[in-house]
């Protein structure tokens, strides 16, 4: 009875001495994209072994999740920076400062680039924007001409463009919940529709109906969801060598020998490529911090100084050396002034 | 008997009995086969998976290391002698390191060549050697050999998961890098040892610096959590309503209930400990202590049924005569059921804590797959656990992460193993036969 009294009771000071210390927070916590994720997190190691503070804390929570836990509230309880894999939405704003959130400021980091990608034991892929739309829409032009939608017909690469291999189309990709997914669809999908004439001319009468045929993914077997796990798809690559997958450059970078990226409108999928913009297939990536947090949290101003340095973002910095794509030298000063002058976001 | 049926024929019971014998005794080795199948499969799968992990795991628990003569100069750690250790601190010391692969290597000129040079060591060099000055400022001014580990690509290669073969541009080693390793290898400069880091480290994004020590201090401190929780809760909850409830349509609802918990898919915990323990609660992200709730509601229902099937095994005259000489129901329990029902109460709860060791989902929900690199230092600081680290490291892009990744899914089985073998051990040991 007497040990059991006496857990109890370890029990409630365990608890009690919880809400005591929760009073301050001395480390930095970031949340959001898993595609930053790499990123952010080198920057934090970096930090925490250079400086006298602690190791940020960083949670890969997807963009939007993200997005969601920042926008909460403003206080020690909610994380300082989160990270994304694509612009803040307005609705995001509207939410943000409903809750309080009124001045945040956004940062771009840099560019990945997103590989489609085959194994090394098959020819390499050459593909333009289209035929990729043409593969993986749901619905596309009718193939005989006429200017309306049916159900994607194609079944083998060869059935777009004679040129292509008389395989099946096999994409291993990422669900809808991922950033990579949501850039993909953006960048490729909807790249690829605009070259049709008469489906870019439905954007300015109906920009929902424009986005239903251009975003939507075909759900009928070819494009296969692999979770948000790129080294899994790397590893199925390896052992079906008719499929594509899409993932994030870093992954391509780091698996050079068991995989090659398809050259996208003539261009390879290259570090050079992709810092030129001359790869199609690359997004930036932002990070997004409260400015009510700056000089209450410790460290936080000592973060931003390291993350927005040149040795972490700059052209031979850590950042690159782990994949990122580094922004033009005028971008990077752009940005750097504007964490130092914390200044407020808005949409322009 | 079957000797007997030959001279008995007109026995037609025994006869019948004969001419189905052959039948049953086939019958008989067919089932026993069966078993013996059954086991030898799961033992192949198993032995296939223990094979797998550990054929790909054990090379992390050796660690590339490459000799290099450090010459801590003065003037460029404390150039005016104060010994003051935020001089010593922020020092440069990458360029100590980067002076002496030079010294190594005088012919590397160009600045991009030098740059690739420098790649050679992991950036944990330039930190160890910041640790060694701080800890003995007697250093400076003297060169020291020292071993320091080598970058990732270099420590795959010496591991050999870098195929020399391959050309060139198929390679993350360029052949340059490859020349200037194989220098090092042929001056002995280059060894394989222990990777006592891998033990000792939080997690880093650099797979030669990362280790299992973090998730494994979060995992003790959520685990010691869920477990002061549960435990109490648990054996108190089954002693009630086995010893003293009345047996009425409550008491069915709520065993009904408990049952029924102890199904329910683990991430809905997640999501409970998300809108109760954060939002109402407000206990921080992260936090062992939330993990240790979380699980602890996970695992109530296991314990309760363990400590309740304990309870029921311990035999009704035990209680008869220890009420016939007197005792009171509370003396009754505590002193005679209680004590006889706790290894199987322990078996129940170290069975539930290794459940609970390797749940990941309920996690997920409440922040604990994070980057943490600082080991925990209580149950409030920010952790992570065995399985989320390895969930963590496989979904890395780096090679070397593959071996760490199988590494501490070792660490986690011998965990596993252990616990539940010392589950084993307290039955064996202490459990009374009637």
């Amino acid at each position: 009875m007497l040990k059991k009294i006496a857990l109890t009771s370890l029990v409630s000071i365990t608890l009690l001495g919880t809400s005591q210390t929760f009073a301050a927070r001395d480390y930095v916590t970031i949340v959001g994209s898993s595609t930053v994720y790499p990123f952010a997190t080198v920057a934090a190691e970096q930090f925490s072994k250079t400086s006298k503070f602690k190791t940020p804390k960083v949670e890969a929570t997807g963009s939007g999740g993200g997005l969601k836990l920042f926008c909460a509230s403003v206080g020690i309880k909610s994380p300082d920076i989160t990270n994304a894999s694509r612009r803040i939405k307005q609705s995001e704003v509207d939410m943000c400062s409903k809750n309080g959130v009124k001045e945040i400021v956004e940062v771009k980091i840099g560019y990945d680039g997103i590989a489609v990608a085959n194994s090394k034991k098959s020819k390499p892929f050459d593909l333009t924007l289209q035929e990729v739309f043409l593969a993986l829409a749901k619905e596309v032009p009718d193939p005989k001409g006429n200017e309306v939608l049916v159900p994607n017909p194609y079944k083998k690469w060869s059935d777009i463009n004679k040129k292509l291999p008389d395989t099946k189309i096999e994409v291993l990709g990422p669900p809808p919940t991922s950033g990579t997914r949501d850039a993909f669809v953006e960048l490729a999908m909807e790249g690829g529709c605009k070259t049709f004439p008469w489906i870019k001319a439905i954007k300015k009468q109906d920009k929902n109906r424009y986005k239903s045929i251009c975003h939507t993914i075909r759900e009928d077997g070819p494009y296969i969801e692999v979770g948000e796990n790129d080294n899994l798809i790397v590893k199925k690559l390896e052992a079906n060598p008719n499929a594509l997958g899409i993932f994030g450059y870093s992954f391509l970078d780091q698996n050079t020998d068991k995989v090659q990226g398809a050259r996208i409108n003539g261009v390879t999928p290259e570090f050079e490529a992709i810092a030129e913009g001359d790869y199609p297939i690359s997004r930036p990536l932002y990070f997004y911090l409260k400015k009510a947090h700056v000089g209450k949290i410790v460290g936080l101003k000592e973060f931003l100084a390291e993350f927005t340095s040149d040795k972490a973002w700059g052209e031979e910095g850590y950042l690159v050396d782990k994949g990122m794509i580094p922004m033009p030298e005028a971008e990077r000063e752009k940005f750097a002034s504007d964490v130092k002058s914390l200044k407020k976001f808005s949409f322009e | 008997m079957s000797q007997s049926a030959p001279n008995a024929p007109n026995n037609s019971t025994a006869s019948r009995v004969q001419a189905g014998l052959k039948k049953r005794y086939a019958q008989e080795r067919r089932f026993r086969f069966y078993g013996v199948l059954a086991i030898t499969l799961s033992l192949l799968f198993l032995s296939f998976l223990f094979f797998n992990i550990s054929s790909k795991g054990y090379t992390a628990f050796q660690q590339t290391f490459i000799q290099i003569d450090v010459h801590f100069d003065e003037n460029k750690i404390d150039p005016d002698g104060t010994r003051d250790s935020e001089t010593l601190s922020s020092a440069n010391y990458g360029g100590l390191i980067k002076s002496s692969l030079r010294s190594i290597f005088p012919d590397v000129k160009k600045r991009k060549d030098k740059k690739k040079l420098y790649k050679l060591l992991s950036p944990g060099a330039t930190f160890q050697l910041r640790e060694m000055v701080m800890n003995n400022p007697d250093l400076i001014g003297t060169t020291a050999r020292i071993w320091v580990p080598a970058d990732d690509d270099y420590d795959m290669l010496m591991k050999g998961h870098i195929d020399r073969t391959l050309p060139e541009n198929e390679r993350r080693l360029k052949d340059q890098d490859i020349a200037w390793f194989d220098h090092l290898i042929e001056s002995n400069a280059v060894e394989k040892r222990f990777n006592l880091t891998f033990f000792t480290a939080g997690d880093s994004r650099e797979p030669e610096l990362a280790g299992i020590w973090g998730a494994l201090v979060g995992s003790l401190l959520t685990l010691f959590i869920t477990l002061i929780i549960c435990f109490p809760l648990g054996v108190a909850t089954a002693v009630y309503l086995e010893e003293f409830a009345p047996q009425n349509r409550w008491t069915d609802l709520i065993e009904v209930n408990i049952n029924n918990l102890a199904a329910v898919p683990s991430i809905i915990f997640g999501l409970l400990g998300l809108a109760i323990f954060i939002n109402v609660f407000h206990l921080p992200r992260s936090a062992p202590i939330l993990g240790g709730l979380v699980l602890a509601l996970m695992t109530l229902p296991t314990i309760i049924i363990a400590s309740r099937t304990a309870l029921k095994s311990v035999p009704p005259s035990i209680r008869q005569a220890s009420l016939g000489i007197g005792a009171s129901k509370m003396q009754t329990v505590m002193f005679h059921v209680l004590p006889l029902a706790m290894p199987g109460m322990l078996t129940g709860t170290i069975i539930g804590m290794a459940q609970a060791l390797g749940e990941t989902a309920p996690l997920l929900m409440i922040g604990m797959v994070a980057f943490i690199v600082d080991i925990p230092a209580g149950v409030t600081d920010p952790a992570t656990v065995l399985p989320v680290q390895i969930f963590l490291w496989a979904d890395s892009p780096e090679r070397a992460f593959v071996e760490k990744t199988s590494a501490a899914i070792m660490v986690l089985l011998a965990f596993l193993i252990a616990m539940n073998s010392l589950a084993i051990f307290l039955r064996k040991r202490f459990e009374k036969r009637w």
